[in-house]
């Protein structure tokens, strides 16, 4: 059998099983032993499905035998645990649901299996996706592969830590404001947030339904191709999902870029930007230079708008979609239950953490009578301004590229118990989300000699395939996505 | 507008029950995020259209087919406290 000590990246990994070179079963095998390994150190899984994945990859490997083949046929991945998985926990890392098991599968995930993959398990996240470094997960903090007393940023930190440590071949995640890319980017792995409407959202916990959206974590720009290819297109069962044709999205990667003009928002360029950070974008715009791409200078106005809008949207939304957690049809009950509104009260005081509280207060205030106008309503109307802010500056180039964060991958307890602190640092990947555009994280430096840089590239509405090609060709000149930590 | 933020009255909206504790440390934070939201309030909004939706999606309808996906017991065992096919709640009339 081939060493493989850790997850090979996707391509590779589909090469190596269809000439043999190691069974499904030895491959995952070989990702259960990493996370044997390193999991009493990294923690990026709630779950992990053992049997249930050998089982899996037994019936891929009898497929092999038989001559069968299906894109994922074999490779062992990991999901995120806000994303229903049948059978198998699906707790969103919070209390309410510690005990949920969905009855379904997500479509999403629906797509992975129909096309041959083997689920790992399920990976750590902030409580409903609600935060920006996996610590608020009701279970545990995950920890940053890199630096073992770091964040691995979030709320999808489970699934970047998981490809970071090589602990799966690739992962899922969901972003609903950046929760894709900033961990992506700390952990030093590929992540795509797709155009809103082009993944199903059926089977993913209900966040705030018009930003939330599922997108591929992995080692590479290659990777998400491949798996975008599986999980795009539409659902009947998500009336919000897009009827856009999905191209074969492997056919963007490599393409030249020569000629392609790359916009700089100087607004993600200010204040606050880590200096090494700042060095690193900079330098790979520069590369993006030698591979014959033009850069222009571009405006987003309304940049510093977009924190205050997207709290405000994302909690109104947060406080609706979480109403539904009231101990009677699944979840979490009190035991303190005398009469109806106290069993109310009472379940979701035990069963939210104190994010969430946070989130659903906010929501619920900003809707409440007498504020709805001056916040909501204003909100919705900001969110205009900034979605035609990209429509702007997308009449002047072709892709948007800057930081993705404006510092590396902070200190565990760092800004715990400063949330509004902890909502400014996600300045560059809210608006992403506001307009529902496509938008990615690759790896492009290391800030403090070890610490992983991000570097964002976004494109307009259903453009992903740019993304791909503008993201093969920066990974074909540069070796970033080639580290890996030393655990 | 930021001090306008009752956490007593928010939290009863929201059906959530606060310990004294959280409160006081919610509350602070929660001014404090309020404050800065206001900052939208010096954005001139006048004859803009409020985005609820990225794209202008309407009703999306399909043919009324029933289609039995899941069986019932799935669901009622998912429930806390599930009763002879019902859902068990404390009692609402009295």
């Amino acid at each position: 059998m081939a060493d493989l000590a850790s997850a090979p990246t996707l391509l590779q990994a589909r090469e190596d099983l269809k000439n043999k070179k190691y069974s499904a079963l030895e491959l995952t095998e070989s990702c259960l032993r990493r996370m044997d390994a390193v999991e009493d150190r990294v923690q990026a899984y709630l779950h992990i499905s053992r049997e249930h994945a050998i089982e899996q990859a037994r019936a891929a490997d009898a497929k092999i035998a038989r001559g069968e083949d299906a894109p994922l046929l074999g490779v062992p991945l990991a999901i995120k645990d806000n994303i229903c998985t049948q059978g198998l926990p699906s707790t969103c890392a919070s209390k309410i649901l510690s005990q949920f098991k969905s009855p379904y599968n997500a479509t999403s995930v629906d797509r992975l299996l129909k096309a041959g993959a083997v689920i790992l398990g399920k990976t750590n996240l902030d409580e409903f996706a609600m935060g920006s470094t996996t610590e608020n997960s009701g279970r545990r903090p995950t920890r940053n592969p890199w630096d073992l007393e770091r964040v691995p940023g979030g709320s999808s930190g489970g699934s970047a830590a998981a490809v970071a440590a090589k602990e799966c071949v690739a992962a899922l995640g969901s972003d609903t404001g950046g929760s894709i890319r900033q961990p992506a980017s700390f952990c030093g792995v590929t992540g795509l947030k797709p155009t809103y409407g082009r993944v199903s959202r059926f089977g993913l916990v209900a966040f705030a339904s018009s930003l939330d959206q599922i997108g591929p974590m992995t080692q590479t720009v290659d990777d998400a191709a491949l798996l975008m290819n599986v999980i795009g297109g539409k659902d009947p069962l998500d009336s919000t999902s897009v009827d856009v044709p999905v191209p074969d999205f492997t056919q963007a990667l490599g393409r030249s870029v020569k000629g392609m003009k790359v916009g700089i928002p100087k607004e993600y360029f200010t204040e606050g930007i880590d200096p090494e950070v700042e060095a690193s974008v900079q330098e790979a715009v520069k590369t993006m230079q030698s591979l014959g791409m033009e850069t222009v200078e571009v405006s987003l106005p309304h940049t510093k708008y977009a924190v205050a809008t997207y709290y405000i949207l994302a909690c109104a939304e947060a406080s609706a979609n979480l109403s539904r957690y009231d101990g009677v049809k699944y979840g979490h009950r009190t035991e303190r239950a005398g009469s109806l509104l106290e069993m109310y009260e009472n379940t979701r005081d035990e069963g939210f953490g104190e994010e969430v509280k946070r989130r659903i207060i906010l929501g619920t205030f900003v809707l409440s009578s007498g504020y709805y106008d001056a916040y909501y309503l204003k909100g919705q109307k900001a969110r205009t301004l900034i979605k035609r802010d990209f429509e702007e500056a997308f009449k002047k180039c072709d892709v948007l590229a800057g930081p993705n964060c404006p510092t590396p991958a902070f200190k565990l307890n760092e800004k715990l118990d400063d949330p509004m602190q902890m909502y400014l640092a996600d300045i560059y990947t809210l608006s992403v989300n506001l307009a529902g555009i496509p938008a990615m994280s690759i790896p492009c430096g290391f800030a403090q000699g070890k610490l992983p840089v991000g570097l964002q590239l976004m494109a307009p509405h259903f453009q992903e395939e740019t993304l791909f090609s503008v993201g093969s060709q920066f990974q074909l000149a540069t070796d970033y996505h080639k580290q890996f930590p030393n655990l | 507008m930021s001090n306008e933020l009752n956490i007593d009255a928010v939290a009863r909206l929201a059906r959530l029950k606060l310990t004294d504790a959280e409160k006081q440390k919610l509350a602070p934070q929660l001014a404090k995020i309020v404050d800065y939201i206001d900052l939208l309030g010096e954005l001139d909004t006048a004859g803009v259209e409020p985005t609820a939706h990225v794209f202008p999606v309407q009703n999306v309808f399909r043919e009324d087919e029933p289609v039995k996906n899941f069986p019932e017991t799935d669901y009622l065992s998912l429930a806390p406290k599930p009763d002879k096919g019902h859902y068990e709640v404390p009692k609402i009339i009295g």
